[in-house]
């Protein structure tokens, strides 16, 4: 047994109102610059919908992930070693700019000096990468929005495969909607990594943060074919990818990151996991993919179990992570309560950003009458297509966990309701699910409360025991590669272009 | 005209290599974040997969073709059995048909690089300077061949063999003197092949320096770590 630790992420659609402050708050901080305008490190998708990019659920056509030999052996989806290498003059699984859309601004300046004219002036679109006029704008990030464009071209929908008559989501009275905020799952197998020639991704043994170290990439764009979830974009301007970085610098200081601390339906919880990584290859290659869900639970570690606690020690791992363990939202959600599960596990990657599933598509069929009771809740296998749908999105398919969490959750509801509405505590909910009343007050506070010391439990990394600070005086923090510098200068020997002039507001400290 | 050749063609190459090599190490070591393909794929893919393999297949083999022709001793061809006669004709058939595959990859490259405003906008003056210089050397060095045709005893690319060689044992007077005589296509090309070098550690050529052999031997999966204590 080897015990590594990673911060995990749990979201709670149920409670996403898809606002989207978690999408800008990560571009205003990490992706306001040339080169990566198109790149959402964090972003909102509508479900139903083909999402951003397009279709990126879609493997057949984009070959993201892993794929299982029958031998059992894994080889990253876009080919082996020899296969990426031979392909490395032209890629043929890279999505393209029009895949995600032409990134844009608007002319505001001239809502400012247009002349005296018989009509209001506009501020029309034009490109960031050429600069030229948009006369038409055919896509953009969100472009599906509460169900935005049409259901013929929402129902490709990768997650509406084995659903039987999609056609009748189509329909006005029985359609459902769901949303799904998206980052870096920074996976326990990550297919990027395995897919980069240049060997610049790297997971960190510390916290589990996958990221690419930005001196080493040469640009060669194979990580973007192998991440399936299509997390890493590629600068045009710098010649190099990014990715979401998990805002590692504030998790090192023990802060959440930048989409979980602006979340304003509180729906993100941060985490520490303590896993097996000598069974990583095990979990992530078993044969059903239906068992990948079970398998990734089986290497999570109980962090109160004493053997794992003297061998996550014997690992170095220091106690302040451990007791972050024992404290961990993730791990009560995700493997406790079982009320989290993994984003298509059937990629093989080992997804560590969870998702509760929503419950609003059934909430709504019971109102309209669509469900029947069983016993105390509504029966959710009368409700065939919702059900099929996120299991095919969290499970592989398999739709006993999405069931099991959801029933978990209208439980809870249920009895929550009526013990402050009714004054009854009715226990008979709790036992059709197999739950007891500490743990659904417990639940209730982490969901619903869902105050911030719950939402967030991260212990700062210790740098201070693994780096001479001495080495790190007068050293630049954050930079992308490069040491100090951005590589960007205006007078740089090696042809990189004058960086473009943003006007920028200058900041003034208030007192 | 004597100066002038002994400085382009028995120091230039000097200089030229020397350039190539200090700034490469100084780039890679104090700019690694500008160290990369520059690949426009995302911005265009439909041209770009035809025009960049044919380019990159061709490219590869006439280089590797120049390297073994220009420097393998004769004394070696000699003892391979392979005549100068023979060697040239061998050089020119490989060099025309991966050049001309070459040609067709980096016509439509640089038609691409200059007319789709996606990838015009967002190149650097380099990297359509560095596809003009390596469109004429290419030009150059197709057009040599039908020079080479009308004389296929082996005798001129002798001598080029010879300021290769001379150049590599560190002999530029001698080199100079042997390079003198020739048609003045393969000058123009031996000079603009030098300042290809000269070009190199400025430009995006620099990825070619980086071809990930060692992925090969690697494990997919990569972890770093700080030391906790």
């Amino acid at each position: 047994m080897k015990v590594r630790a990673q911060i995990g992420m749990v979201l709670n659609l149920d409670k996403c109102i898809g606002c989207h402050t978690c999408s800008i708050t990560c571009k205003n901080v990490w992706t306001s610059r040339e080169g990566v305008e198109y790149a959402w490190f964090n972003n909102v998708e509508t479900k139903p919908g083909i999402g951003f990019p397009k279709e990126w659920e879609n493997q057949d056509k984009w070959k993201g992930g892993w794929q299982r030999s029958a031998d059992g052996k894994l080889t990253p989806r876009i080919g082996g070693k020899l296969r990426v290498l031979a392909n490395i003059f032209a890629n043929p699984d890279l999505p393209e700019i029009d895949d995600y859309y032409e990134p844009f601004d608007f002319d505001y300046q001239h809502l400012h000096t247009a002349g005296k004219s018989e009509h209001q002036p506009t501020a029309r679109p034009r490109s960031l990468i050429t600069g030229q006029r948009m006369e038409k704008i055919n896509w953009g990030p969100n472009w599906e929005e509460i169900l935005g464009t049409e259901f013929a071209k929402r129902r490709k929908d990768k997650n509406f495969d084995d659903v039987v008559q999609t056609e009748i989501y189509g329909q006005f009275e029985k359609t459902f909607l769901m949303y799904l905020p998206r980052l870096c799952e920074h996976c326990l197998n990550p297919a990027c990594v395995a897919s980069c020639p240049s060997g610049a991704i790297y997971k960190r043994d510390e916290d589990g943060i996958v990221l690419i170290d930005q001196d080493k990439c040469r640009g060669w764009r194979m990580c973007v074919s192998g991440c399936p979830y299509k997390k890493i974009y590629y600068n045009w301007k710098s010649g190099k990818s990014e990715k979401c970085t998990f805002c590692y610098p504030r998790i090192e200081a023990g802060q959440p990151t930048v989409c979980s601390e602006t979340c304003v339906g509180r729906i993100r919880y941060l985490g520490v996991l303590l896993y097996d990584a000598d069974r990583i290859a095990e979990a992530a290659s078993v044969a059903s993919e239906k068992d990948l869900y079970q398998a990734q639970l089986d290497i999570f570690l109980d962090p109160n179990s004493p053997g794992v606690i003297a061998a996550a020690q014997a690992e170095g791992i220091p106690q302040a992570w451990i007791e972050a363990a024992q404290r961990s939202p993730v791990y009560k959600m995700a493997v406790e309560w079982q009320v989290a599960l993994p984003l298509h596990p059937e990629y093989r990657t080992l997804p560590m950003v969870w998702y509760i599933p929503p419950l609003s598509p059934i909430q709504n069929a019971a109102q309209a009458g669509h469900v029947g009771m069983n016993g105390e809740i509504p029966d959710l296998k009368s409700l065939r297509i919702p059900l099929r749908y996120l299991a095919n999105l969290l499970t592989a398919g398999d739709e006993k966990p999405v069931e099991h969490a959801l029933e978990r959750m209208i439980a809870m509801r249920a009895y929550m309701r009526s013990k402050h509405v009714d004054g009854v505590q009715d226990l008979e909910v709790l036992k059709q699910v197999g739950l007891d009343v500490v743990t659904v007050e417990e639940m209730y506070r982490y969901m619903a409360i869902a105050n911030y010391e719950d939402r967030f439990v991260v212990p700062t990394s210790h740098r201070a025991y693994a780096e001479n600070a001495y080495d790190l005086k007068s050293s630049c923090g954050f930079s992308f590669g490069n040491g100090c510098g951005d590589g960007d200068n205006d007078v740089s020997l090696f042809g990189t272009k004058a960086k473009g002039v943003r006007q920028v507001i200058p900041v003034s400290i208030q007192e | 005209m004597n100066y002038l050749n002994t400085l382009l063609f028995g120091l230039y190459p000097y200089l030229a290599l020397i350039i190539c090599f200090i700034a490469s190490w100084i780039r890679y070591d104090r700019e690694q974040y500008t160290w990369k393909a520059s690949s426009s794929q995302l911005l265009e893919g439909k041209q770009l997969k035809i025009g960049s393999r044919l380019f990159h297949v061709g490219i590869i083999v006439v280089l590797l073709g120049h390297f073994v022709g220009l420097l393998t001793p004769v004394e070696l061809w000699h003892l391979l059995g392979i005549h100068a006669h023979h060697k040239q004709i061998i050089a020119m058939t490989l060099g025309g048909i991966f050049g001309v595959i070459c040609f067709i990859g980096l016509t439509i490259l640089l038609r691409r690089r200059l007319f789709n405003p996606r990838i015009r906008a967002t190149s650097s003056n380099m990297d359509i300077a560095v596809l003009l210089l390596l469109y004429a050397q290419l030009i150059l060095g197709l057009g040599s061949i039908f020079i080479s045709a009308q004389h296929t005893d082996g005798e001129e690319m002798l001598l080029l063999m010879s300021w290769a060689q001379n150049i590599a044992t560190f002999d530029p007077t001698q080199a100079a003197t042997a390079i003198a005589s020739v048609h003045w296509i393969y000058k123009l090309h031996v000079f603009l092949g030098m300042s290809l070098f000269v070009v190199f550690p400025f430009s995006r050529l620099v990825h070619v320096f980086s071809v990930p052999v060692k992925y090969v031997g690697r494990r997919y999966q990569i972890v770093r770590k700080k030391a906790w204590h």
